[in-house]
Order: C-alpha cells, then structure tokens, then sequence
C-alpha cells in the first residue's frame, strides 16, 4: 500500500493517494484549475492533456496541464 | 503498442513515443487506480522483452526535415531519426457546446473516467453521463465501479439506431471483449436500474461556481436532473495533426492508407483511430499490420488482413449508429462560449463565413488547445473546414523551438532507430 | 448608393481589403466617394493578418519619418473610437542598446526625433533594467519612444471597413481579380460569397467599371500591375501563452535597422511585443527570395535564439503557435503611393515593407487627397510610383 501524498493547493495542504494526478487533487479539493479570460473558474474538461483547462502553477511554473502530471510531496499548487 | 511489438520482434530497432506518463494511450491508460485491462499488460510485457525503447513524456511538435521529428520532453528536447514511421496518435473526444458547458466538473466522458482511473473519488457522487458512442456505455460501467450513483444515461442516438447496433454485435459474434461489453452492460443497466434514454441530449448546465444540475431532453420533453459532475462526449475525433503536419493525404478528417497501412507519404504509416474511427480491436490488428509492414514483412501483415476485415464492420457499424443528430447544432445559445481557450461566444462566430475569418477576428482557435475543442465543434455547427497545420503542432517551450539552430542535437538528444 | 449597385460603376475600386486597403475605402467614402473593395477570403487576411501591429515612428529617411510620425498621430486621434478588439495600446517602444556603439545610435535618434516633436528619452542601463526586469543583464541603454503603439492588425482593418461599409461603401469578398485597369476591373471567377447577397446584376457582373482603381494588394502588387518593383520579404513570427506583466514595451534592438536594410538573403532581430492578454509576439526576420508561406525552420531557430539572447526568461515560455508573412519591398524602402504612370485609372498604395500597419492611414488619406485635389499635409513627391517608372517613361 502506498503511502499517501501531501502538496499544498492554494496554501492549503491535501493529502491524495500516491499516483493520483495533480488535476484531481485540486478537483477533489472543490477547487477551479484556472480562471478564464472572461473571469469564469474552470476544471479538466479532456482528462488527456489536450484541452488546457486543467492549468495550473505549480512550483511557480505557470501553464502546467495538471492531468499529466503525478502528485508529488511538498509540491506548491496555485490557481489563482 | 502493437506495431512497435511486432516490428521489434522482427529484429528491428523501435522506439515508441508517448505524451503521457506510460504508454497504453487512453484506453489503457494506468493510474492510481490501476487495473489495466490483461490485454494491455500482455501487450507490454511483450513490448518490454522485445527490446522497445519507450520514450515516454515526450510530445512530437515539429518535423524540421523528413526522418527527422522534433519531441520536447518535462524539461528538454529530443532529435528523433528514423527510417519508418509509424503514427498511432489516436483520437480525442468530440466536445460539442451548450450553455453552462464551462462549468467545472462538466467533463468529457472519457475525460472523467481518466480522472477516475488517477484517483478521483466518486463514491456517493452522482454522475450523468451524456452525448453519443459506445464510450458512454464504458464510462457508466466504470463510474459504477467506483461508486457513482447515475441518474441518467443519455444517448442521443435514436432507438432504431441502437436496436440495429445490437443486432449486428449480436450478428456478427464480434471480436469479444467490446462487443460483450456492450451486451452485457445493456443488460446490467436494465437490470441494475441505470436508466439508459435514447433520444437524449444535454441542453443546459447549470451551477454558480460548480456543476449543481443539467437539464436533458427526454422523449421530447426536458427534464432536470441534480448531480454533481456531468460526463459528455459526442464520439471521437481523429488525432491527425501529426499526419498533417507531415503531409500525409487526408479524406473525411482520416489519413489515407494503403492495405499495408501504408500513408502517402513514403515511409510513413499509420495504424488506430487517425485512419478512421474503430474501437480497440481495429486499433490493434491494424497496428500490427502497420509494425509489419514498416518492418519489411508484408507477407506476414497480410495474414492479418482478415481479421482486420471482421474488425472493420465494427467500425462502420459505429459510424452509422452514433452519427450526430441536427438537432444538437441549436444547443448552444449566442452567448454560450465555443473557444474555452479565448472565450469566444457563438454568436461573434457566426458572423463569419470561414473557419479563417473567425480565427482572425474572433481569435476563435488561438489559443493553447491548437483548436482541437472549438474545431469540431465549429465544424458541426458551422460546417467549417479546418486549416492546415503549422508546427508546433503542440505548444512547445521557445527554447525547444529554438534548439538545434546552430545544427544538429548533441549526441544525449539524439535518438536513433529503425521505426 | 443604389446608383452604383445597379449601374455597376463606381468612383473607385480598390483592390485588397487588408488595412491599407480598408484605410483607403475609409477615406475615399469619407469624402463621399462611390467606392468597391475586392478581396478574395477575408478582411486584413494578408500580410495584415502576419505582421505585428506595431504602430512606430521611424526615423530610417525623412520621407520615411514623415509618413509614419502623420500616420501615427492619426492613429492617435482615431484612438477613442477603436473597439477593444483593436487592441490598442500606446506601450511605447524601446530600442535596446547592447553596447556602447549602439548607445551612440540612441543618441542620434533622440536628437533626430526631438529636433521633429517626438517625445523621447534615453535610458541608461539601469533605468532599462527597471522598466523591462526581463532583458538581460549589462545592456547599454535604449530610446524610449513614448507615443508608438501597438493594436490588433486584423481587427482593425475590419473597424475601418465597417466604417467605410458605414458612409456607402460596397465590400466585395469571394472575389478574385484577374486583371486591371481602363478602369475596368475584371474578376477572375466570378463573385461568391458575401457578394451573393446582393441583387443578381450584380451576381452576373464579371467586371467592375471604376474611374479609378487602387492597387493595395501587397507583395503581389506587381501580379496586378505589371512592372512595380515589388519583392516579397518574407518574415516569421511567434506567439506564446499568457504571462502577464513579463513584457511591458515594444522592444527592438538597434541591430534591427541593420536586419532591415540587408541584401543578404536573410536576416533576424530581437523585437518582441505585449499583447494586452500578456501574450508575446517574438520576431523578427527578414528573407529575399522565398516564395513558399511554409515556416523556415533554420530562420525560426535562429529569430528564437536571438530573442532569448536579449530575454532569457523567454526560453521557458510556452509557444503557441508560428507563422510567415510576405512583407511587400520596393528598392528604395519607401512604399507607392499615387498614380501609375502605365494607366491613368490606376493608382497604387503599397509597398510598405514593414510598416503597413503605421502608414496605413497617413497612406489613405494622401492618396485621397491626391485625387480629390486637396493639399496633403505632406510632401508627396518621395512616394510617387513616377519616381521609380521614370526611366520606363524616358526609354
């Protein structure tokens, strides 16, 4: 059994299984990826990395797709 | 996967590049939550002893010169030279736009299950599951599995259609686990109380900040339903930006191939749902066929040229079936947003005659998704035909871009092979 | 209005709906001119659509300077009545200086540009740093160029038409011409199009009747009419995604005016642009000789290189999309505009090279005043198509 991972979204921490995608720890957590550019919050709408709607900043990279990308522990998720 | 296994077998060298993180694309996408079907291990077990370089992470975006592609990967970027090619780039869902189909945790039917399968938890969550293909079937199954609760599943096919369907799986003893699947689950959903409604279609979602309700036409009447997320996918979209960008003929939004899978680009080839939208099994016999041939070994493809014939009907049986209805062409309202990217609503589209004319003035397929959400979707309701595409047919860092100016790749970025 | 349409003769024709095109319709049916304007697919589809909207003064000749400073001021006061599609937004243009040479280059350009009213001013190395934190360290200096702007090319060839469209003016899309001239323009397959909204003797026509026709079809120009000295110069360009407040000025390097004069085959030079989303636009570069649209990826790698060399921070930045452009070049740099010495009905307006955006409306409105017979309020002798055919006109 793996043990769980936390990463802070938005400075709050959550915790998600291990191997669980970024994208759906900020999903989980009831919160938007990103905001649009007419200011509406938006989610993962492909799931497969083609969309872009799942943007997120994590480390202080901005534009990252997060449904590609695997939690991992300490990682800083902003989407604001 | 399995033109890679079958060229490698041959003794050639092969490399397979891959967006994601593992291969197995999206129906046999890995997760958290595992369970990749036994099918898919088989096919990578034997990718693994055969010798197959994966290269993983790493997304296509260029073709400077011919044998010679273009990948950037989490944070460099590759050189790839080969004799063969082999396209397997697959299909993404077809989104089509309705008002409030912004709203978060309004996914694709295939988008969500791939949240699922990384983890997101659905027990005690309601889902309706919407739009139109054998994938919703899939999905509904799954989300089961997971401990959704679905109000709803609504399929816009009409009952004809679906009846004919049936009958032609039951028919034709169809190429077992899909064909099975779909049988089965017919019957799970009646019996399991899942309601299943043809005729069926999302016109409206709605919630503040989040999904909180959708309203569906049922039997000609429309009906709310509470829930929280929405998975709607109306079929699949060939994935054929690669195909294009190095010029392989296109027909009806498929690449043109030969019985050996071969484009009409000498030495390029290509296998799965670019040469037409298929299902698993069309996928993988045409893939082997494709592995083949661009190993040499024609003789040994064409023993697979019947069952790529049985899997074919499959296909066209498809096609027929979930063909999109006119009615869903006025689903979305003036001011429901078509390009997600830029935030384009119907109505400043229409005031435009070309797919062109609208990116220009409206900026509509400007942005990050290349159009691959707001194309078919344009293409459905306006009947626009999409323009050709220029690299990088994938957004790539400038520096990748601009690697390689002062000439070739370093050794480390090279990769080498025969396919 | 309804004269022309059934008479199908109108005061002029004018060949290309891209800005200068669009800037021209706009003022002839301003002054109340029965005018037609044909294009094939789209408004501001050509080299409109490519190129960067970036509204400069530049200071290359004085003929050069005098069209664009009058363009630009027009451009200013049009400002107010510019939809937010237009984009546009006076951010000012730096010209980076990398070293000591190109400083004395600053100096000579502030003294030029303050001699003739432009507000300017000379950054040292440290204020540079302070209003672009993104451009490397240890550069010279730059020229502040406060009134350039830059807008949305396409859209903005669209506003002008509306308002043409407005004030009586027909737009005929779907059209493509075959030939010129006798004021007569002959359309190549009939019309399509918008064009089918329009009454059915309309529809019929073939050729349009026009005391006069206005060539502003672009590197093309001479496809129309034989004997321009017009030469494509091909350019290509980058977009990436959005980062707010990476880059807040227009920036060029002085190099630049070097890239610009080349008779090399190619060139490249940094020139980035902030689009109001926090996009950047990242060009340039130059080539003689290219016909195909296709993107050179040798050219591209090194236009990306050179920009990451003036901004590192661009390396990581996620590009979106490329594309190419065909600049339209005359020999002496600068663009035609007035009558074509070979066809009393034919006028010409283009061959702006890089500049079509800037000079679009000073170009329009000294055209017009051409042929309306009101003094322009600049000299118009250096743009005359004559200047070139003379020797033509001689042999």
């Amino acid at each position: 059994m793996l043990s769980p991972v936390t990463l802070m979204v938005n400075g709050s921490p959550v915790a998600v299984p291990a191997g669980t995608t970024v994208a759906v720890a900020v999903v989980a957590a009831g919160q938007a990826c990103r905001t649009s550019v007419s200011g509406e919050p938006r989610g993962p709408l492909c799931g497969m990395g083609t969309c872009f709607e799942c943007r997120v900043a994590i480390n202080g990279k901005p534009h990252c797709r997060s449904c590609q990308i695997l939690c991992e522990p300490g990682m800083e998720v902003r989407t604001d | 996967m399995a033109a890679a296994v079958r060229a490698a077998e041959c003794g050639v060298r092969v490399g397979i590049v891959d967006d994601n993180a593992s291969l197995g694309g999206q129906i046999w996408r890995s997760g958290s939550e595992g369970g990749q079907p036994k099918e898919a291990v088989g096919w990578a077990e034997r990718l693994r002893t055969a010798g197959v370089t994966a290269l993983c992470s790493m997304r296509i975006f260029d073709q400077p010169e011919a044998t010679v592609l273009l990948a950037e990967g989490t944070d460099d970027v590759h050189e790839l030279r080969c004799e063969n090619l082999v396209l397997a780039t697959g299909a993404r869902e077809r989104f089509l736009p309705f008002p409030g189909w912004t709203l978060p945790n309004v996914m694709g039917a295939g988008g969500l299950q791939a949240m699922v399968k990384c983890g997101l938890p659905m027990r005690g969550k309601r889902v309706v599951v919407a739009g139109t293909g054998p994938l919703l079937l899939a999905v509904a199954a799954c989300l089961r599995q997971h401990g959704a609760e679905i109000p709803l599943i609504c399929e816009q096919a009409s009952w004809g259609n679906l009846a004919r369907f049936s009958l032609s799986l039951l028919g034709q003893s169809l190429l077992g686990p899909y064909g099975k699947l779909i049988q089965g689950l017919r019957l799970t959903a009646e019996l399991g109380g899942t309601p299943f409604a043809a005729n069926s279609w999302p016109l409206a979602a709605h919630g503040r900040q989040t999904l909180e309700s959708v309203t569906v036409s049922r039997g000609g009447k429309s009906e709310t339903i509470r829930c929280d997320y929405l998975a709607c996918g109306f079929h699949l979209v060939s994935n054929i930006e690669l195909p294009l960008l190095l010029g392989c003929q296109i027909q009806n939004g498929c690449v043109q191939v030969d019985d050996l899978q071969r484009t009409t680009v000498p030495k390029v080839l290509c296998a799965g749902e670019p040469t037409g939208i298929g299902g698993v099994e069309l996928s993988i016999v045409e893939g082997q066929i494709a592995g083949l041939a661009a190993a040499g070994r024609a003789t040994e493809a064409r023993k697979l040229f019947g069952e790529r014939e049985r899997a074919r009907r499959f296909a066209s049986i498809l096609d027929r079936t979930f063909r999109l209805r006119p009615e869903l062409t006025s689903l979305p309202a003036p001011e429901t947003i078509v390009c997600r990217c830029e935030d384009v609503p119907y109505s400043r589209l229409r005031q435009h005659t070309s797919w062109r004319a609208a990116k220009l003035h409206t900026r509509c397929g400007m942005g990050p998704c290349q159009g691959r959400v707001c194309g078919p979707a344009t293409q459905f309701l306006l009947k626009w035909n999409p323009a050709s595409v220029r690299p990088p047919i994938f957004p790539a860092r400038v520096e990748s871009l601009a690697a390689f100016a002062d000439g070739p790749a370093p050794e480390h970025n090279q990769v080498t092979g025969g396919i | 209005m309804s004269s022309a349409a059934s008479s199908g003769a109108y005061d002029v024709a004018v060949v290309g709906a891209g800005i200068v095109g669009a800037a021209c319709a706009c003022e002839f049916a301003r002054r109340g001119l029965r005018v037609v304007v044909v294009d094939t697919e789209v408004v501001g589809g050509g080299a409109t659509a490519a190129g960067m909207g970036h509204i400069v003064a530049m200071d290359d000749s004085e003929a050069q300077f005098a069209l664009t400073r009058y363009s630009q001021q027009l451009w200013q006061e049009l400002r107010a009545e510019l939809p937010e599609d237009v984009e546009y937004e006076q951010c000012g243009t730096i010209w980076v200086a990398a070293d000591e040479q190109e400083m004395a280059e600053v100096w000579r350009k502030w003294d030029y540009y303050r001699e003739r009213g432009v507000p300017v001013e000379v950054l040292d190395g440290q204020s540079l740093k302070r209003l672009e934190p993104n451009l490397r360290d240890g550069m010279a200096g730059g020229l502040l160029v406060k009134e350039d702007a830059v807008l949305y090319p396409p859209c903005a060839a669209r506003f002008l038409m509306d308002r043409a469209q407005k004030n009586g003016a027909t737009l005929r899309l779907g059209a493509s011409v075959a030939e010129i001239g006798q004021g007569r323009v002959r359309l190549a397959d009939g019309l399509k199009g918008d064009a089918l909204k329009d009454d059915a003797l309309e529809i019929a026509r073939l050729e349009i009747s026009a005391q006069i026709i206005v060539n502003a079809t672009g590197a093309g120009a001479a496809d129309l009419t034989p004997g321009i000295e017009i030469k494509k110069r091909k350019g290509h360009l980058v977009i990436t995604d959005r980062y707010p407040g990476f880059l807040r000025h227009q920036l060029v390097e002085l190099g630049y005016l070097k890239s610009a004069h080349s008779v090399s085959s190619y060139s490249v030079a940094f020139n980035v642009q902030p689009r109001p989303t926090g996009q950047v636009l990242i060009g340039s570069s130059r080539q003689y000789g290219a016909e195909h649209k296709e993107v050179d990826h040798g050219i591209l790698m090194r236009m990306l290189q050179r920009a990451r060399q003036y901004m590192p921070g661009l390396g990581p930045k996620s590009a979106l999309r490329t594309w190419t452009g065909f600049r339209a070049a005359t020999p002496d740099k600068l663009p035609l505009i007035g009558p074509w010495p070979g066809d009393k009905s034919v006028f010409l307006a283009t061959g702006h090279e890089g500049l079509g955006i800037t000079a679009s409306l000073g170009t329009a409105r000294i055209l017009v005043d051409q042929i309306t017979g009101v003094r322009p309020a600049i000299p118009i002798e250096p743009y005359l198509p004559s200047r070139a055919a003379k020797e033509h006109v001689h042999a």
